[in-house]
Parts: C-alpha cells; structure tokens; sequence
C-alpha cells in the first residue's frame, strides 16, 4: 500500500452553494445551536423521567413482585455471584453461548434444573460446558424459586416459543 | 506540544493500547469456546473470558478517554494541567486495581471472589459488564472523581470552549451514569431498568458527547476548518444525539416486565438515532473536504474519517436492523445483539480512541506526525481491523438469521443447543477474521516502533481539497 498523496481541487461555485454550506455560513449560529441543544436536551430528561415514572406505578401489575419472597432474593444473589450471566440469557439479556433461563422453569420443571445443576460439568468432549458451583440443597431451591418469579414476569409474551 | 502537561496523556495511551490487545486475546479464546466447547474448560470458563474480554474493553476507553482529556483539555483551556501528578497518580492505582481485578477474575472463583471483597455488605456484583468488585466499583468512582476535579479546575481557570465544554459533560454523565450500577434491587425488573441508565445511557448518551467531542478537536487540528463552524456542528448532533438517545433506552424496555407503551416509545425514538451518527459522518467528510491545511499525519485523518463510516454502519444501520420492537420480538438476545455490540463499540468508540491517539501521539512523542512509512503501516492496520470487523459483523448477523429461523421464527422451533451446533460455520468464520483482526492490531502495535524520516511539518494551504484522494 502507498502513502495516501493529497491533492486539492480549486474552490467550487458548485461546492460553496451546496446546501450543507449554506446550513454552515447562513444565518443558524452557534449559539443558538446551543440553546437548542440545552433546551431540546431538557426537555426529553423531562420526558423519560415522567415516563419512568409512570412505569413504576405500573410495574406492581407486572413484575410479580408478590411472589418476591426471600428465597427469591436469595436464588437472585447465587445467580450473581455465579456469575450465570456471563453464559446465559436471562429475559434476552446477557450471554449468547448458552440458552435462555427465563423461561427454563416452564421448559424444564424445578428437578430438572437441579439435577442439571449438580451433574457439571458434562464432560463431552468438544462440546461447551458449564462449571460445577458446588451449591448446597439449600441454594439449589432458592436457585430454582428465583427462575419461578422470572418466569412468571410478565414480559409481553416473550419470548416466542419455549425454547428461548 | 503546547503544554508541558499535556504529557500525562502518554501512560493512558499507551495502557489503553496494551489493555485492547488483552481484550482480543479473550476474544479469541471465547471464539474458539464458541465451537470447541471445552477449550481450556474448566481453567477458563467462557463467564470469566467473557468479563475479561467486555471489561478489558471498558476499562481501555476510559484510559483513552482520560488520555484524550488530558490531551486536550490543556490545549482547548490554554493553560496547564491542574495537577499532573494527580493525573500521574491516578494513572497508576487505576492500572493497578485494574489489573488486580482481572487477576481476580482469573484466579478465583467468582463467588468466592464476591465473598472477599465485600458483595454481601451491598450486592453489586454478576450483572453483564458491571461484574467488577465492590471495591473496585468504588475504586473507579474514587479515580473519576480526582480525573473530574483535575480537568473541571484546569477548565475553570482558563479558556472555555465549546469542545471542552460537551467533553466536560459526557465525562460527568459517564461518572454520574456510573452510580446506577450501586443500585441493584431484589426485584429483577427494577434491577434491570436501571442497568440500563449505565449501558444505554452511556453509549447512546454521554459517551457520544464525548465522542463528539474528539472528533471535532482531531477535526480542527488536521483540517484548520474555522471552529465556529466545527463546534455549531458538534452542537447540532449532540442536541440529536440526546433528543433521540435518551427516550431511545425505550428499546430496551419491551420485554423485560415494563409496560408496552414502551414498544412505541422505544422503537420511535431509537429508529431516529441513526440520524446523529449519519450527521456525524457528513460532519467528517464535509470538514476534511473543507480543509485549509495538509496536516503531514494523514492516518490520523483516515481513523477519524472511519469513525464516522463506522460508527454509522455499527450504531446506526446495524442498530435500526433489530430495534423496532417487532423485529426486536425475534431478534432479542441472540447473535444479531452480538453482530451489533461488536461493530458498534468498534465503529464509535474504539476507533475514536484510536483516532486521538493517532493524532496526539507523534505530538506527545516530539513530532507533528509519524515518518510516512510508519503511517503507512498504521493505515495497513486502519483497513485490516476495519474490514475484519465488517466480517466477523456479517458473519454473526448470518448466525444470527439463521439462529432467529431455526429456534425462534419456525413452526416447529429447535433447542437452542441444536440450533448453535447447526449454525457454527458461521461461529469458526467468524474466529478466523478475528486472528485477522489480532493481526491488524499487532501491525498497529508494531507503527509505533518504526523509524524512519519524521513527514513534513504542517503546510497551510488557502485551496480546499478533495477527499477522493485522501485515503489509499
Ligand atoms: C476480534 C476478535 C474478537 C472476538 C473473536 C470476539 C468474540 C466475542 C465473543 C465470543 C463474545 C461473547 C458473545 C456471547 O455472549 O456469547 C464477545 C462479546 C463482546 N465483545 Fe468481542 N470479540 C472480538 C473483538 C471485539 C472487539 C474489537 C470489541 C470492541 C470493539 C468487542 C466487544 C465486545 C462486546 C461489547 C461484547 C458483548 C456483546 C453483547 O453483550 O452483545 N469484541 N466477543
Ligand atoms: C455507539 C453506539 C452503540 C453501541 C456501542 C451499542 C452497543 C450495544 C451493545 C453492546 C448491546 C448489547 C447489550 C447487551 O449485552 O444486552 C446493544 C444492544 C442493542 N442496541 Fe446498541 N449500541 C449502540 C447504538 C445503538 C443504536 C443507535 C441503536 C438503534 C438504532 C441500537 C440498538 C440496539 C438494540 C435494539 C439493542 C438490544 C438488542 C437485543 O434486544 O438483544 N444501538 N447495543
Ligand atoms: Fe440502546
């Protein structure tokens, strides 16, 4: 490859009448660009703060919040620390090297996961596998409650199918 | 160099450069994860590259980010640094925190490592690109807040312009921005909502004020167009930027347990970003066709102009392919997120970065530009990254297509697992670009150590040029 040379074309009627040229030299300042940026800005973090608003009155509805119960939180801080985002989906969002896990409780039933749970790693040769974490029965069923509640979100039918 | 502490850019530089070859190096082994499964399984497990490789990623944009900072904020405010040793200080507990954070990933096992640095006293941790340590979370507040106080006092103390101006912001909104990863409530809807004030609002708000901002600064420096002319520009696409941008989050509100308004007001208002990153696009060509002056360090020229085509092709047009929310209803979560992520982080962010750092490095190094030859094999390393990432793009949009068919579009859907043994082709293409990609960069490493006669100073010219020629 060449070093790139320069080369310059002489000043064009046709360039300095272009529509962009005009925009620049015309009459909009920079000033008032920047009260349009200042004021435009404001006004829609108005906008998305009333609309955020409005979302948390509404969440109760949808985020079965009910069915929130302490092993809930507590299946929510082993799916942490395990870092089981890092490989899975959870609502589509996430990791894309290994399937969806909002709806795993629909797919699969609470002993299925469990039992997946404690039988890695696979050990299939070539084919991707997933860590044991050792968890105890305890943090199993507080595992397997936690994908319960996520899967009883209501998420606007998503996904499309049950398999994720 | 104008000021003598415009210097302290040069560690930032040269760590965000070290810290981009870490990253694809986890790149590259997940790749290979992708297809052979137990590669290096159980030393390595995909989680723990994967947050090496997204973490290494954001850790290197904001090296470059404070570099760039302390680059241009001297020269924009016309004044020396606050404190370059605060700078300099910085610099080192940031590297090293870092670093002792992915040793930590490497090392233990995550829950172990959420045990001992303090997870339970406030839960913070294994939500994506937010997994770091509590105390590295706090770590980073403590390094941006001295990074703010350093730049906002020399700013403060001297000249005001525009460019430092927005570059100010998008730095207090990125730090501010980063309080939202503290909050991480029991209720998974809550906590997901919010994540998103980081990730969105970073990339699709603050960060493209901040990415404005270099360019225009780069803009200025290699084409001597009138900056009047540059900062109206900057401001007309960051007022689009944020006009779109923040309700835009809506995108990501459709299916997570949020009310369905959000599938209007998310698909409305994020169909229209595209339209800041194409301003941003014409911004670059129209000023280098605009230009007054040959600036001699024509590979800084070329990164910033393939930021603006990049930036649109990743954000803009990859983005609009999946953010409708009917399309998004089949597309959501799978190897079309992913084509996106990669084209969009690199297109934007990655190669604004890269374009500062082409610009202020020969200066910080004593030199107007690098010898031609150096350049020459910088702009090798421009079209190698660039066009292996246009590849590893397709190919994981068409595993993406072709994933969407088979698990989630037919009447008889497949198992995710067997859909991703039908479509790994497409995952070992993929792989293969990015050792091209690992190729590029490690031309791009290699620019910096070549010698050769430093190109000429700059020369002003009264004539405007043509573009056409600009890039080889
Ligand atoms: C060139 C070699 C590269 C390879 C082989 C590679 C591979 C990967 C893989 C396998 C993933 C995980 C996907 C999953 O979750 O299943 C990933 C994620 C990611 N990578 Fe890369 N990568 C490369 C370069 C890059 C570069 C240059 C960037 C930045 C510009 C980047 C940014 C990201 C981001 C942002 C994610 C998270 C994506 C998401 O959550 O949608 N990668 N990469
Ligand atoms: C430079 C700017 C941008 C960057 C760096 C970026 C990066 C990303 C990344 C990394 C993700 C995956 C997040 C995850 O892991 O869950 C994502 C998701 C997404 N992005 Fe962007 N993006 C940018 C701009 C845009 C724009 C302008 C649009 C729309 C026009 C857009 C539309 C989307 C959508 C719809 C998703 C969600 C995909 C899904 O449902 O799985 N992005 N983006
Ligand atoms: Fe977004």
């Amino acid at each position: 490859m060449q070093a790139p040379r320069t080369h310059h074309a002489p000043l064009t009627a046709a360039r300095s009448a272009s529509l962009l040229g005009d925009f620049m030299s015309g009459t909009f300042s920079k000033s008032m660009a920047r009260n349009v940026f200042y004021g435009g800005t404001a006004f829609f973090v108005l906008l998305f703060l009333a609309l955020t608003f409005d979302t948390q009155g509404a969440l109760p509805k949808r985020d079965n919040r009910d069915k929130l119960t302490p092993a809930v939180a507590a299946g929510k801080k082993i799916w942490e620390v395990n870092n089981c985002i890092g490989c899975h989906t959870l609502l589509g969002e996430g990791a894309y090297f290994a399937p969806e896990l909002g709806n795993v409780y629909k797919r699969r039933g609470p002993d299925f996961i469990k039992a997946w749970i404690q039988n890695q790693p696979t050990k299939v040769p070539g084919r991707r596998q997933m860590p044991q974490f050792n968890l105890t029965d305890k943090q199993l069923d507080d595992l397997v409650q936690f994908l319960k509640y996520t899967s009883e979100i209501d998420t606007n039918n998503w996904p499309p199918n049950i398999e994720g | 160099m104008q000021y003598k502490s415009q210097a302290v850019a040069k560690p930032y530089f040269i760590a965000a450069i070290g810290l981009f070859v870490g990253q694809i190096l986890f790149g590259l082994i997940m790749g290979l994860q992708y297809v052979i499964g137990d590669f290096l399984f159980p030393a390595i497990p995909f989680n723990i590259a994967r947050m090496v490789h997204t973490n290494l990623l954001i850790v290197w944009l904001l090296f470059g980010f404070m570099g760039a900072a302390y680059y241009m904020i001297p020269e924009e405010s016309e004044t020396e640094l606050h404190s370059p040793g605060l700078a300099l200080a910085l610099f080192w507990i940031f590297l090293i925190a870092g670093a002792l954070t992915i040793v930590g990933y490497l090392l233990l096992p995550y829950a172990r490592l959420a045990e001992l640095t303090g997870n339970d006293i406030l839960a913070t941790m294994g939500r994506e690109f937010l997994e770091q340590p509590l105390i590295t979370k706090v770590g980073i507040v403590i390094v941006a807040l001295g990074f703010l106080y350093n730049v906002s006092l020399t700013v403060l103390k001297g000249r005001k312009t525009s460019i430092s101006l927005i570059l100010m912001l998008g730095l207090w909104g990125l730090a501010v921005f980063f309080l939202f990863s503290f909050y991480n409530p029991e209720n998974l809807v809550k906590d997901k909502f919010y994540w998103w004030w980081v990730v969105h609002l970073w990339v699709e708000g603050v960060w493209e004020l901040i990415l404005g901002a270099l360019l225009a600064f780069v803009l200025i420096k290699v084409t001597g167009v009138d900056r009047e002319v540059i900062e109206k520009w900057l401001y007309v696409i960051i007022t689009l930027t944020l006009i779109t941008g923040i309700v835009g989050t809506g995108h990501h509100y459709f299916w997570i347990g949020t009310p369905g308004y959000w599938q209007w007001w998310g698909s409305i208002f994020s169909a229209l970003e595209p339209i800041p990153f194409f301003a941003m696009t014409i911004f670059a060509f129209n000023m280098v066709n605009r230009r007054r002056r040959d600036h001699p360090n024509r590979a800084a020229t070329l990164w910033a102009l393939g930021t603006g085509v990049m930036s649109f092709l990743g954000a803009g047009v990859w983005g609009f392919l999946h953010t409708l929310a009917p399309v998004n209803y089949y597309t959501h979560g799978t190897q079309i997120t992913a084509a996106h992520g990669h084209m969009a982080f690199y297109g934007a962010y990655v190669m604004v970065v890269l374009t500062i750092i082409s610009y202020a490095m020969p200066v910080l190094r004593g030199r107007a530009a690098n010898s031609n030859r150096a350049q020459v094999v910088e702009m090798w390393s421009f079209w190698l990254m660039t066009i292996s990432m246009v590849f590893i793009t397709l190919f994981l949009t068409a595993a993406g297509i072709l994933q969407v068919w088979l698990q989630r579009f037919s009447s008889t859907p497949q198992p995710f697992m067997v859909v991703q043994e039908q479509i790994s082709m497409f995952y070992w293409m993929r792989e293969v670009t990015g050792v091209i990609f690992l190729l590029g960069l490690a031309i791009y490493v290699a620019s910096f150590f070549m010698k050769g006669e430093a190109a000429a100073s700059v020369s002003t010219t009264s004539g405007r040029g043509e573009i056409g020629t600009q890039t080889a």
